[in-house]
């Protein structure tokens, strides 16, 4: 890929970026439709159940016919529904979902995009979601779907603050907002790895980060006991499908951001252990992430509301700026000079 | 640097599969789901019964409020990002500037928290 991106377009390479982009999205849709029937094996295993286990061998094909069933259910639109937009809102929250993962290196030569902006590409084109949100909300002129849009876009833009300032700490220890330069400037031992040093930072953007996935315990915007199940009550079939896809999708960026920003990408926790391939320590560290993830969901109870937005903007925009101006001041003392 | 510009049609490559996916699953779903509506099934969902007034309710001040905030503390991050990249080869005087920056944003976060515009009393 890295060769390609450095030679004169053709057609020729225009036709090979779009079939391995096809291979990434397929990557991508195997990774949703097994990492749901892993979360509901995990969840069950951890409350002593057994999880699916009819469908196919260990309930293997579980996702792949409830994907199945979506596609043939029936697809309703509310007669007072706003139709342009309520179609438009779940292709509008799934693009952006899957246009941030064109920046996202997996190893030092395979990767897709490599802009010098890529971080704040990611940043700036996750918030689309947001508007999608709201805008399914309002179109199914329902008044539990816009009481939870709103609620979900007031939690996803609160916590889109904190996310975006505890990764400034990362960007100033590299010194660039390239992903790729990001992971190279992180050191060969697990403890050089900005996690450790940037360990406020690591804390906030996880926390934050969930909150943004709208996972447990997060998950007041779908809070199914109070709102139904919030700004979807309206979508059936396929169309909910994408509300669910985009959730899932964006477990994988936001796992692999993790790894990229705070565990060192693609370098190994030693540099004796550096014969093992580097996609692999990738995806090791990316399958931990999606693992914390559930382990979450099965453990905790959910936020209240009220605590909720006090949490966001009392403890982790008050921490997150204090990590830019402890690294800022790390930087001026120690390292430079 | 015309070079570069590969990479941003990886990206339009990327936006544009990204339409496609729901545009083609949603026709062929077209294809082979079944249609058969009924006013019932078309009436807005509120739990049973039957929806009284207007869907689109009133809401909470409150989220104008948190949208401010959140306006206000994206610019920040705005000016944030390039400091931080720069940040390595700027000196002291930098620093300074951008904690007065700050903490002439974080007053204001001060007076909204005193004010009560992050306490949350009802939905």
């Amino acid at each position: 890929m890295g060769d390609l991106l450095l030679e004169q377009l053709t057609w020729g390479n225009a036709l090979i970026f779009f079939l391995s982009a096809v291979v990434l999205l397929m990557i991508v849709l195997g990774f949703v439709t097994y990492a749901i029937y892993f979360e509901r094996k995990v969840i069950g295993w951890m409350q002593l159940r057994i999880g699916p286990n009819r469908v196919g061998p260990f309930g293997l094909l579980q996702t792949v016919a409830d994907i199945l069933k979506l596609l043939l259910k029936e697809d309703t639109i509310p007669r007072k529904a706003d139709r342009a937009l309520f179609i438009l809102a779940p292709v509008l929250a799934y693009v952006p979902a899957f246009a941030v993962l064109a920046v996202i290196p997996y190893t030092d030569s395979l990767y897709f995009a490599d802009l010098n902006v890529g971080l704040l590409y990611y940043v700036a084109l996750s918030g689309i979601t947001t508007l999608a949100i709201v805008l399914g909300g309002w179109a199914s002129n329902n008044k539990y779907a816009l009481l939870g849009g709103m609620r979900s876009a007031a939690q996803m833009i609160s916590y889109e603050v904190p996310l975006v300032i505890s990764i400034v700490g990362v960007v100033m220890l590299s010194g660039s907002l390239n992903l790729r330069t990001i992971v190279a400037e992180q050191g060969n031992w697990f403890w050089e790895w900005n996690f450790l040093p940037q360990i406020i930072g690591f804390v906030v953007f996880v926390i934050a980060a969930v909150s943004e996935l709208n996972r447990t315990p997060f998950d007041l915007p779908e809070a199914e006991s109070e709102l139904v199940a919030g700004y979807h009550v309206e979508y059936s079939g396929f169309r909910f499908a994408f509300f669910m896809l985009t959730e899932y999708v964006y477990v994988y960026a936001i796992a692999a951001l993790t790894t990229i920003l705070f565990l060192g990408g693609w370098h190994a926790p030693a540099p004796f252990l550096d014969f093992v391939p580097g996609l692999l320590w990738f995806m090791l560290k990316f399958a931990c992430i999606v693992f914390f993830l559930f382990w979450l969901r099965a453990t905790f109870p959910r936020v209240r509301v009220d605590q909720l937005m006090g949490f966001g903007w009392k403890v982790l925009l008050p921490l997150a700026i204090l990590n830019v101006f402890v690294t800022a001041a790390y930087i001026e003392f120690f390292i430079k000079r | 640097m015309e070079k570069y510009i590969n990479n941003y049609v990886i990206v339009a490559i990327f936006i544009l599969l990204g339409i496609l996916l729901p545009v083609v699953a949603l026709t062929a779903g077209r294809i082979l789901r079944p249609s058969k509506p009924s006013t019932e099934k078309q009436t807005t969902y509120e739990s049973g019964n039957i929806p009284v007034g207007e869907g689109q309710v009133r809401f909470n001040i409150r989220y104008y409020l948190f949208a401010l905030m959140f306006v206000i503390f994206d610019v920040e991050t705005v000016f944030l990002y390039p400091w931080a990249v720069a940040y390595q080869q700027l000196g002291l005087f930098v620093l300074v500037e951008m904690l007065i920056f700050v903490s002439l944003l974080l007053v204001g976060l001060l007076y909204a928290w005193k004010k009560k515009v992050l306490k949350w009393n009802s939905i």
